[in-house]
């Protein structure tokens, strides 16, 4: 932590090595903050996750995944979220050169991805109530709707965000408070593609084998 | 790739990694992608068994992949928290998962449903 200066051994690096610096004490604390909230809102997902894992073969003489799921319906969502997360990261990129013009680009590329994944989630929400394979239809798509409507609604917060995050960036340009909400946003919105991992492998595509 | 990190420390912003590695990255997960939806819309013949291993495990990796080359999750950010944050919360991931399902298997082992009285009445008969 310290830098200690004594007469015998002149300097002596602290435990994190020469790396640190003392000005990081000075950083925001933000980020690790986020993070933290980042990983409680994992925890959240991972109950759903188990929920989904006790409760997905429950099927109440209902539907089962095979007769609902579409691997290619499935991968059209999985793709438009990881380009929205390679976009956001060259949103990132653009920033951090101080191109406002391109960063706004960037980010309204990644907002319309997220519209389309929300989009194809939304008409196979419906599409399931409308078939009759509601959350009230069986454990399992009680199950379902839980998991898979939290990371929508969470991929929706994140789309309000970004909408927002443009307007701030269209008022005051890329200043300090605007590149730590930036740095934050990006935090969740690679954090909810890191989540549809789990979703695409664990709730659609083990239940279609 | 780490080492790439490293050096954006004077950004002070713990570093949002270069073109190459978000590039890197997303390789990577195309692969770790791909692979998955062809073992499942594709007939490989493997076993049920093998094929859950599989998409599990790329799926594990893949999310490796996003944490390093996309949320620039390493031992030199925030000195270190992020790393700590994170691996906490994957023990508790663990234990939740493997908790519930470890509970209620020896639940519905335990607890035969209703209409299977005669499974139930022989299961005792064996036990007791």
């Amino acid at each position: 932590m310290t830098m200690l200066d004594t007469p015998v051994t002149g300097k002596i690096e602290g435990p994190d090595g020469p790396d640190h610096h003392p000005d990081h004490h000075h950083e925001s604390p933000t980020p690790i903050g986020f993070w933290i909230y980042l990983m409680s809102d994992c925890i959240i997902f991972g109950a759903l996750f188990a929920t989904y894992a006790v409760l997905g073969f429950s099927y109440a003489g209902g539907p089962a995944p095979a007769d609902l799921f579409e691997p290619g319906f499935v991968a059209i969502e999985t793709a438009l979220l990881l380009i929205s997360s390679v976009t956001f990261g060259m949103a990132m990129l653009a920033a951090d050169k101080g191109r406002l013009d391109t960063t706004i680009t960037w980010l309204i590329v990644t907002g319309l991805f997220g519209l389309g994944f929300i989009g194809m989630e939304i008409y196979e929400f419906r599409h399931l109530v409308h078939i009759g394979a509601g959350p009230d239809r069986s454990a399992f798509l009680s199950a379902f709707f839980a998991l898979v409507g939290t990371h929508g609604l969470h991929v929706t917060g994140g789309i309000i965000w970004l909408v927002t995050l443009t307007v701030q960036l269209r008022m005051h340009g890329l200043i300090g408070a605007n590149m730590r909400r930036l740095s934050t946003l990006s935090m969740f919105w690679h954090f909810l593609d890191l989540v549809w991992i789990g979703v695409f492998s664990f709730v659609y595509l083990v239940r279609l084998i | 790739m780490s080492n790439d990190h490293g050096t954006h420390h004077a950004e002070g912003h713990g570093g949002h990694g270069t073109f190459g590695s978000l590039m890197t990255g997303f390789a990577m997960a195309v692969i770790l992608t791909v692979l998955p939806f062809g073992l499942v819309m594709g007939d490989t013949g493997l076993s049920r068994e093998v094929l859950i291993g599989l998409i599990m495990g790329m799926g594990g990796l893949q999310i490796i992949v996003h944490l390093v080359y996309f949320l620039h999750v390493n031992k030199n950010v925030e000195q270190g928290w992020t790393l700590v944050a994170t691996i906490f919360s994957v023990i508790i991931l663990v234990i939740v998962l493997i908790g519930s399902l470890w509970v209620m298997h020896n639940m519905n082992q335990n607890m035969m449903p209703m209409p299977d009285m005669d499974e139930m009445m022989s299961l005792q008969s064996q036990q007791g």
